[in-house]
């Protein structure tokens, strides 16, 4: 069910109205049976890689627990009889039975998303290898790939690490267990939630407040207009050039590297507010994402404020235990020793980043050019990270740093640098891609900018106002939002300015959003993750 | 503690590590940073931290830090 | 005393926003759903059935093969007969089913014409067509059941119930006529009948290319089955009809199935291509787009034909002596005759006759 269906909305109307007439005690057991119901609607079959995954990770982590209860229990019966060593190989050995737990359980649930996400991505390599050696090609096989099973099995293995690592105790309920892993709005696209911090307020009680549901309802709405009136209308014209690479060279590339930047902004983030609005509107609190990333000043930065929750999760849950493993530190050492300190103290950073930013790639599509999507962004942060002490030394000769003209400058130039490494997830191949990003420099047609070239690219003159009006709302939106929630800046002017705001937002959403016959059904961009 | 504010001068000179006790609430020690400084320590100090060690808590200040080490030596 | 005022006072603010916003929605759809009173008036057919006083002899149900082929002031004039056709574009068999379900609410007539030209279709083929033909029906379950049949994947049942869903981005095409006809509509059809004066001979009709199966599909034949049931049911007498179009081709083995079933049912069957010469239809000089559709001189010659069927074989009554109904009748010619003359000066015609 796409978040821009009657269907959609209708289940979110009936779901929320439901959730404040139950009993309170039924909140969740309503929002358990409702997010299981979207998941059975979506793909009955792709129900069993659901349950599969709840179930292993529960279990896992409820005999994590009981593990480190027995262990407390049988040192402190014996803590005068045993010696130091005694005890410390007698925790040694109790944790490598817990790291068993957790390895067989990452193997079960990072293994069925592997086999279903790539299993086809990895034939077709083995099929280059085969095709090289003249031997004859194997057949790909056809496996749906459920909605959502990115998200889900990394909310799940990420409470199986917290629970492994002694953050907060396992859940006994399967069922409450089961709701953090399915809840439905984030199935669609994230954002990827801890358990400590989603599931009390998933399972509290709420009860009805109208300034809760009328302000999440509020961002919903601004999701809406963020992914129907400007998302889905770019799409027009960002498909246009990308189908059509011949036609479409040299100064097209950059309007459509430019046009899929903001049309990705406005899908992802409209596709989030809808989520988090929805949720707020039944009280419960789903973290942030997003923090405006477009205004980030430095690819760093704007990978702390673009998909939070996944760069957070890879974060704790790869790139530190990489890091730091023993494995890393002994290498490292042994580094140190023969390459030198300088080089030394930068492998187990680089490496591990490399692993990281490799698995972010294929975590956003089973093609190579998500993989090199991945890795340019993570030599791009590596090059900064070197040139640090030379902008260090820049800007102690000319101290521009912090003022507004530099401020837009590196901004600006961020920007575009999100928007040339976004091509690689925009076209469908790496050779593709790279023809695309050639004929930026050798296609010399700039003049299609303005002589009218772009009114053909399945946008009118009048869409076109929309979108400039869109997203300057949109900018203007973020720009207020610096100093502080707009919804609550709203909520402090008088009823009929309130009303206008809110009834003309609607509006716009009906009368100008791409749906409906005429406009293709888009998916999120983000949905097949 | 002395060789631990001399292995965080090293990281960001700038800083003054004796009273800053927002390193990671304000973004002052980033990932990398965190990683390099881990490996640092555990080649001076001879303690083995783990990805479980790294919350906020542990390395907002030199102070947290230092608790961590001595924390991590008496387990050993 | 203040408690109750805040409560009185918060009462009229959510009955004054609810208001707001439902009069605001609802002057929306109006403006941006079409008029269709210029340019593609068939799809203004369907709605202006409800404003007629309903106590017809023959209801016609189809697509442009009746509409534009048979006058009811010709059967009126000539014959005494009471008839009105509820005709719209490539109305498909369930749409005529239902709508002659819909007619069936408010009058029950004593024969209904259908003709069979849509059997070819066994699945809607065009979301305009649906619209055309249900938009204008009034709410019933009739209606529900039409759109349910009717409607192709990417529909949805919600965009009839509020069609500006479906208009929502009309708001950049509007005219001076979706003011002006917001509430109100003007008359564009004579009893359902669309009239065009304006000649194109037919010449160079294609042949009809093979296909693959001549089987009309299971679902086409399911209505007509329940077409004919529901006349049997109320009494009605249902004649099956094919107008006499040079092009959509109609083929032999169509045909064929035709006959089968009116004779198994004992159904009247008047293929009119059969009849061409007998009627005297000139392609010539009666048609208007090179044999699709008749002009008003094919039409009148194809009423006055199917008027003596109705008054020799169904045996209806001449109601001419009806006072009321003559009346009516009067003032429905005049228009007739009105439109006529202005159409003949709009094609820069010689009046005929």
């Amino acid at each position: 069910m796409l978040f821009t269906s009657y269907g959609f909305i209708g289940f979110a109307a009936v779901l929320v109205s439901a959730y404040y007439l139950v009993p309170k005690r039924c909140q969740w057991g309503l929002l358990l049976a409702a997010s299981y119901l979207f998941y059975f609607i979506a793909g009955p079959s792709a129900l069993l890689y659901l349950l599969a995954t709840t179930a292993a990770v529960w279990f896992a982590a409820l005999q994590i627990e009981k593990n480190v209860r027995r262990q407390s229990a049988y040192l402190k019966a014996r803590k005068d009889i045993l010696s130091k060593d005694e005890k410390k190989e007698y925790k040694a050995e109790q944790k490598r039975v817990r790291a068993r737990w957790v390895a067989a359980c990452l193997l079960l649930s990072i293994g069925i998303l592997a086999v279903v996400k790539y299993t086809n991505f990895f034939i077709s390599n083995v099929n280059g290898v085969l095709d090289a050696l003249d031997r004859p090609q194997l057949s790909f096989v056809t496996l749906a790939l459920p909605m959502g099973i990115s998200f889900y099995t990394f909310q799940a293995v990420g409470y199986l690490i917290d629970v492994y690592r002694g953050k907060y105790p396992a859940e006994k309920n399967p069922f409450r267990f089961a709701l953090f892993v399915s809840f439905f709005p984030l199935l669609v696209q994230g954002p990827i939630s801890r358990f400590d911090e989603l599931g009390g307020t998933l399972y509290q009680e709420h009860t009805f407040d109208k300034v809760t549901v009328c302000s999440g309802l509020q961002r919903v709405l601004w999701g809406y207009f963020k992914k129907m009136v400007i998302a889905d209308r770019m799409l027009a014209a960002v498909s246009t050039i990308i189908g059509h690479t011949d036609t479409y060279t040299g100064a097209y590339v950059f309007v459509g590297m430019i046009f899929y930047t903001l049309e990705l902004y406005a899908d992802f983030t409209g596709g989030i507010d809808i989520t988090i609005g929805l949720a707020e509107a039944m009280g419960i609190t789903v973290q942030e994402n997003f923090r405006r990333p477009y205004f980030s000043k430095s690819l760093k930065e704007y990978w702390r404020r673009w998909h939070i929750s996944m760069c957070s999760w890879f974060r704790e849950y790869l790139f530190y235990p990489v890091s730091t493993s023993r494995a890393m530190q002994r290498f490292s050492k042994f580094a140190r020793g023969r390459l030198g300190e300088a080089v030394g103290r930068r492998l187990p950073v680089y490496i591990s980043s490399f692993i990281v930013w490799f698995a972010t790639g294929i975590w956003h599509g089973a093609s190579w050019n998500f993989i090199v999507w991945g890795l340019l962004n993570w030599a791009v942060l590596m090059l900064s990270e070197e040139l640090e002490p030379l902008y260090q030394r820049f800007h102690d000769r000319f101290p521009v740093n912090g003022r507004g003209a530099y401020k837009l400058f590196q901004t600006g130039r961020t920007f575009l640098l999100v928007c040339v490494l976004n091509i690689f997830d925009c076209y469908p191949s790496l050779s593709v891609t790279a023809g695309a990003l050639g004929s930026m420099f050798t296609v010399r047609n700039w003049s299609v900018l303005w002589d009218g070239s772009l009114m053909a690219l399945g946008l009118s003159g009048l869409d076109y106002g929309i979108l400039a009006a869109g997203l300057l709302l949109m900018l203007g939106v973020s720009l207020a939002q610096r100093s502080g929630s707009v919804r609550e800046k709203i909520r402090t002017l008088r009823y009929p300015a309130r009303f206008a705001i809110w009834y003309g937002l609607f509006l716009a959403v009906l009368l100008m959003g791409a749906y409906g016959i005429g406009y293709d059904a888009s998916q999120f961009i983000y949905n097949q993750f | 503690m002395e060789e631990l504010l001399r292995i965080l001068k090293d990281l960001r000179p700038n800083i003054d590590f004796e009273t800053q006790e927002r390193l990671i609430d304000d973004m002052i020690l980033d990932s990398l940073a965190l990683v390099s400084l881990i490996s640092e320590i555990s080649e001076e100090f001879d303690v083995t931290i783990t990805a479980k060690d790294i919350i906020p808590e542990n390395f907002n200040s030199a102070k947290a830090l230092y608790a961590l080490i001595q924390r991590l030596e008496d387990e050993d | 005393m203040t408690e109750t005022k805040t409560r009185k006072g918060q009462i009229i603010k959510i009955a004054v926003t609810a208001l707001i916003v439902l009069s605001g929605l609802f002057l929306l759809q109006r403006l941006l759903m079409p008029k269709y009173v210029d340019g593609v008036v068939e799809g203004a057919f369907v709605a202006e059935y409800y404003r007629e006083n309903k106590d017809h002899d023959v209801i016609f149900v189809g697509d442009c093969e009746v509409y534009e082929n048979f006058s009811p002031v010709v059967l009126w004039q000539e014959y005494g007969v009471n008839s009105y056709i509820r005709g719209s574009a490539e109305q498909y068999i369930w749409q005529s089913y239902y709508l002659l379900e819909d007619t069936l609410r408010y009058e029950t007539p004593d024969v209904v014409v259908f003709n069979i030209q849509s059997l070819q279709f066994s699945e809607s083929q065009r979301e305009a067509y649906n619209r055309m033909s249900l938009e204008g029906m009034r709410w019933s379950a009739s209606k529900v059941k039409a759109i349910f049949a009717s409607m192709k994947d990417n529909e949805h049942f919600l965009d009839y119930v509020f069609p500006i869903l479906r208009y929502h981005s009309r708001w950049s095409e509007l005219t001076a006529a979706d003011v002006e006809y917001m509430f109100t509509t003007k008359r564009v059809s004579h009893n359902g009948y669309y009239m065009r004066v304006d000649v194109k001979a037919a010449e160079n009709v294609p042949q009809g290319k093979p296909l693959a199966d001549y089987n009309f599909g299971e679902n086409a034949w399911k209505y007509l089955e329940k077409m004919t049931a529901l006349c049997a049911e109320k009494g009605i007498q249902l004649i099956l009809i094919k107008a006499p179009s040079l092009y959509p081709y109609w083929y032999p083995e169509w045909e064929a199935q035709v006959e089968e079933y009116a004779e198994k049912n004992n159904l009247p069957y008047i293929n009119f291509l059969e009849l061409v010469d007998e009627i005297g239809i000139d392609y010539t000089t009666d048609t208007y787009d090179g044999g699709l559709h008749m002009n008003l001189s094919g039409a009148e010659k194809l009423s006055r034909y199917i008027g003596r069927v109705f008054r020799e074989e169904a045996g209806l009554p001449d109601r001419r002596g009806e006072e009321k109904l003559s009346a009516v009748w009067a003032e429905k010619a005049a228009a007739y005759e009105e439109e006529k003359r202005a159409q003949y000066q709009y094609y820069g015609m010689e009046e005929q006759n």
